[in-house]
């Protein structure tokens, strides 16, 4: 295996973790929302209380993307920093927002809070849509060359139905996983009402993304042949997948002593489902970055950048786990925390 | 106008906002652990009050802290794609240990604000230490690279290509410590003369001797004695960033005096305006062979003048009244910590006078405004260089158009953040008064 390879492993294992937290951490924001005029249930308090302590340290994911990104393959950094200037720019001030509102939401008075818990809901929900559009724009089909000058179809990827394929699934599977963990969130906390909204939520929203993504696997058929050609050798990957969906759909229906549904193991089973069908994904992928002109090995860094950069990770990794178990037990285990009654 | 510009300005106009939320993610947790210190020192409850008051104020501030440096961090690549090509290659490193230092902070800032209720004290301090120590070590491996842009170190160009890649070279460059040096000192102090500028405004409201009185005179002490310190420090250390321009970068210094002649026994020109028709600065007090004493220690120093190099290598002449105010405004905070401390702690005095009252309400917003004066002064001083010697600003821009819309956007996004920050911090600290939170 080469050091690209290795390489692009890790960007992508960033990207997944990142895709997992922030659909989760968007979704907690929309919820939040969706259930702020309901005075008699708790799922409002429970998607904040989850959303607090989060979004900071998913949001330092965003940026160790980004930097990831340009140290491990400059090469791809002008072509990819060119086409993405307005999409990129567009994410970025929607983010800011929403991370501002959010923080600010928790300070301000109860006239104000809604329509700070509004906007960063609004926006939580469209960040997701435009964020995923940078893979349909790897895919090559929305990017010019003139005179060595790269540039982004921006019409053309607006009037693109594979685009909205992308979004709508973005969408889907934001509102999916985000229920889902606030419903196993909820049930932690022992509080039987919010729970049942949350998992009716994700009994809702499941199918429903089940076929949003069968749909984007369709459109890339059509809009990206090579891309499909190369995800058809990664079949059984996206079996598995289907039916790591099936077990974590099924297991909410599951019954149990105090109720119905084991969102655990739902939980678990559809990250299993997002791992398994991203990694057939990201392996069709390769050895594009951006198809056609920018692979792993033209795009990649200095080999003595590389190995510097790799020690940093290692060293880093020792020095940051007891601090994320330290967190994860505060806000996530501890029934102190969880049972509150005000967030 | 052209793109260029218009891009400068952009990113220009993104770190003028950034850093005004940055310097505070420093300075205030610095100040919460030294409150939090005193507090288990002295077990007076006010010290322990302070610092969970001025966590409220930076958990605010951190939720534009946070997105604007991540604007930052993306607009870098979004504008600059052939800065952040060579950037991958060569100095990739401060990045990269940049984020562990981001997660660092925003895990123990979660956990000291919204466990704060289940912590030890022990675990208090040790968080709040963590936070502080993530913030420096954040802004410090920032300017690396910004030291980085100055002095590029660690590589050669052969054909046009970078080669022999040293990425510790290039981390260590020559003027990373001085420069790092800079601008944490400078950001420390910054935060401290805030928190007095902030005590002393709710002083001045007071009538008499009251309990909050008290209060809000332990935080002005707090805020000029560090505050103080840090100042000494910062002109201290500014003094040797001066002569590290003498030796690397002579034309940005040169700018900054408005020196146009190479000469010995050059004098230095403290205040007015660099007039470039005539190659003078005009309106200047000029103090005879002081420039050449302060860039090496000697009165013969030969300091180079504009006149070596063409004018289209020029840096803006503006900078020298950036500099000019930004060595100021140190001299006079150094100089009002002073007065403070003497007239408090040495002839004993209970009140402090009106006028320095107002002098120290000032302190704040003008170490505020120094950080600016002085960052713009290092970015544009560098012009046309966005690496120096190496690569100019033009080679590393952007190529897709449409700038000019994205700054408007972006315009507007910093306006309704930096207006709603003031209300919610104002809406917040009225409805918890002092007051209150003192009688518990
Ligand atoms: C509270 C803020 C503050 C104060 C009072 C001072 N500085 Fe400063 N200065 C900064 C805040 C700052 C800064 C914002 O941190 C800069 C911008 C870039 C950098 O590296 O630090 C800076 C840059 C900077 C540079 C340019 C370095 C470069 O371009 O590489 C020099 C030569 C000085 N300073 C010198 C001084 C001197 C002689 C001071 C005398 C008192 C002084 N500064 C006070
Ligand atoms: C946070 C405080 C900072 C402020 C207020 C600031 C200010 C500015 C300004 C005003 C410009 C435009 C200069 C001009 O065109 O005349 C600029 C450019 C730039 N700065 Fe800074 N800067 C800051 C920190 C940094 C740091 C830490 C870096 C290092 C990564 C950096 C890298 C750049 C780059 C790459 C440019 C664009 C290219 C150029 O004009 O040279 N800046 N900055
Ligand atoms: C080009 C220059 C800069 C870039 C690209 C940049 C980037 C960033 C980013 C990405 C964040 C968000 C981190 C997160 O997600 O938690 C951030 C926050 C922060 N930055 Fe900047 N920054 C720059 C300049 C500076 C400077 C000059 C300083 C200090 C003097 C500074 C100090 C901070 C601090 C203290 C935070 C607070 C929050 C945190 O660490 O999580 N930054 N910056």
């Amino acid at each position: 295996m080469s050091e690209a390879f290795y390489a692009i492993t890790l960007i992508w294992g960033l990207v997944f973790i990142y895709a997992v937290m922030a659909t989760i951490d968007f979704g907690a924001g929309f919820w939040s929302m969706i259930y702020l005029n309901r005075n008699n249930t708790k799922a409002t308090n429970i998607a904040n209380r989850y959303l607090s302590p989060s979004w900071e340290v998913t949001n330092v994911f965003i940026v160790a993307i980004v930097v990831a990104l340009f140290s491990f393959f400059p090469g791809a950094t002008f072509t990819l920093g060119t086409v993405l200037l307005i999409p990129g720019s567009i994410i970025i001030l929607l983010l800011a927002l929403r991370s501002a509102f959010l923080v600010f939401s928790h300070s301000a008075s109860s006239n104000y809070k809604r329509i700070l818990t509004i906007i960063s809901g609004i926006t939580g929900f469209l960040i997701p849509a435009l964020l995923i559009c940078v893979l349909p724009i790897t895919h090559g089909n929305f990017i010019e060359t003139t005179n060595g000058a790269e540039r982004l179809l921006l019409g053309e990827l607006l009037t693109s139905p594979s685009v909205y394929a992308f979004m709508a699934f973005a969408i889907s599977s934001t509102l999916f996983l985000s229920s889902l963990l606030l419903s196993d969130y909820s049930n932690v906390s022992g509080d039987q009402e919010a729970y049942d909204t949350y998992r009716r939520d994700a009994i809702l929203v499941g199918p429903i993304s089940l076929a949003m993504a069968a749909l984007l696997v369709l459109t890339i058929r059509n809009e990206a042949l090579w891309l499909y050609e190369n995800l058809m050798n990664y079949i059984p990957w996206l079996i598995g997948s289907i039916a790591t969906f099936a077990l974590g759909y099924a297991s909410l229906f599951i019954p149990r002593k105090t109720g119905v549904g084991i969102p655990r193991l739902a939980m678990i089973s559809i990250v299993v489902q997002y791992l398994l069908a991203s990694y057939a994904y990201g392996s069709a992928h390769l050895p594009y970055i951006v198809y056609p002109n920018v692979t792993i090995e033209t795009g990649f860094t200095d080999p003595a950048t590389f190995r510097a950069l790799i020690v940093t990770y290692i060293v880093a990794f020792f020095i940051l786990t007891p601090g994320f178990i330290y967190f994860w037990r505060l806000f996530l285990k501890d029934k102190r925390y969880l049972k509150q009654n005000e967030s | 106008m052209d793109e260029l510009v218009i891009a400068r300005s952009l990113f220009g106009m993104t770190m003028g906002v950034h850093i005004i939320y940055a310097t505070l993610g420093v300075g205030l947790p610095f100040m919460v652990l030294i409150a939090e210190l005193m507090y288990q020192k002295t077990k007076d409850k006010d010290y322990a009050l302070m610092a969970n008051r001025w966590t409220k104020g930076f958990a605010v501030l951190l939720g534009v802290a946070i997105p604007t440096g991540t604007i930052a961090g993306v607009q870098l690549s979004l504008l600059w794609p052939g800065f952040m090509e060579v950037v991958g290659r060569v100095i990739a490193l401060p990045f990269q240990i940049e984020i562990y230092a981001f997660f660092l902070e925003a895990l123990f800032m979660s956990i000291y604000v919204y466990a704060a209720d289940r912590l030890s004290p022990i675990m208090r301090i040790v968080s709040v230490t963590l936070v502080a120590f993530g913030a420096s070590a954040s802004a410090i491996l920032i300017t690396n690279v910004h030291a980085f842009q100055g002095t590029p170190d660690g590589f050669e160009i052969v054909d046009g290509k970078f080669v022999n890649i040293d990425p510790w070279e290039a981390f260590f460059n020559r003027s990373f410590f001085i420069t790092a040096g800079h601008v944490t000192v400078s950001a420390l102090m910054t935060g401290a003369f805030v928190i007095a500028s902030i005590a002393a405004y709710k002083m001045i409201r007071q009538r008499g001797n009251t309990r909050e009185y008290k209060f809000h005179h332990k935080a002005l002490m707090m805020g000029l004695v560090i505050g103080g310190i840090f100042s000494l420090l910062t002109s201290l250390n500014g003094h040797e960033s001066a002569q590290q321009l003498y030796q690397y970068q002579p034309e940005k210094l040169a700018a900054a005096e408005g020196l146009f002649e190479t000469q010995r026994y050059a004098p230095l020109a403290i205040g007015g305006y660099t007039d470039k028709e005539e190659r003078e600065v005009k309106w200047a007090i000029e103090v005879p062979w002081a420039l050449s004493f302060l860039s090496d220690d000697a009165f013969d120093t030969e300091v180079l003048g504009l006149e070596e190099w063409p004018e289209e290598e020029w840096p803006p002449l503006f900078v020298h009244t950036l500099f000019n105010s930004m060595v100021g405004i140190g001299s006079l905070l150094l100089l009002l910590s002073i007065v403070g401390f003497t007239w408090y702690k040495i002839l004993k005095r209970k009140k402090f006078p009106r006028w320095l009252m107002w002098g120290f309400i000032a302190t704040g917003p003008l170490a505020m405004t120094a950080i600016e004066f002085g960052w713009i002064f290092a970015c544009t001083g560098r012009q046309p260089w966005i690496i120096y010697h190496v690569m100019k600003t033009e080679e590393a821009v952007t190529t897709s158009g449409n700038i000019g819309l994205l700054f408007v956007l972006f315009l507007i996004v910093y306006i309704i953040l930096m207006i709603s920050t003031v209300l919610v911090l104002r809406y917040y600290f009225n409805r918890n008064p002092i007051s209150e939170e003192l009688d518990q």
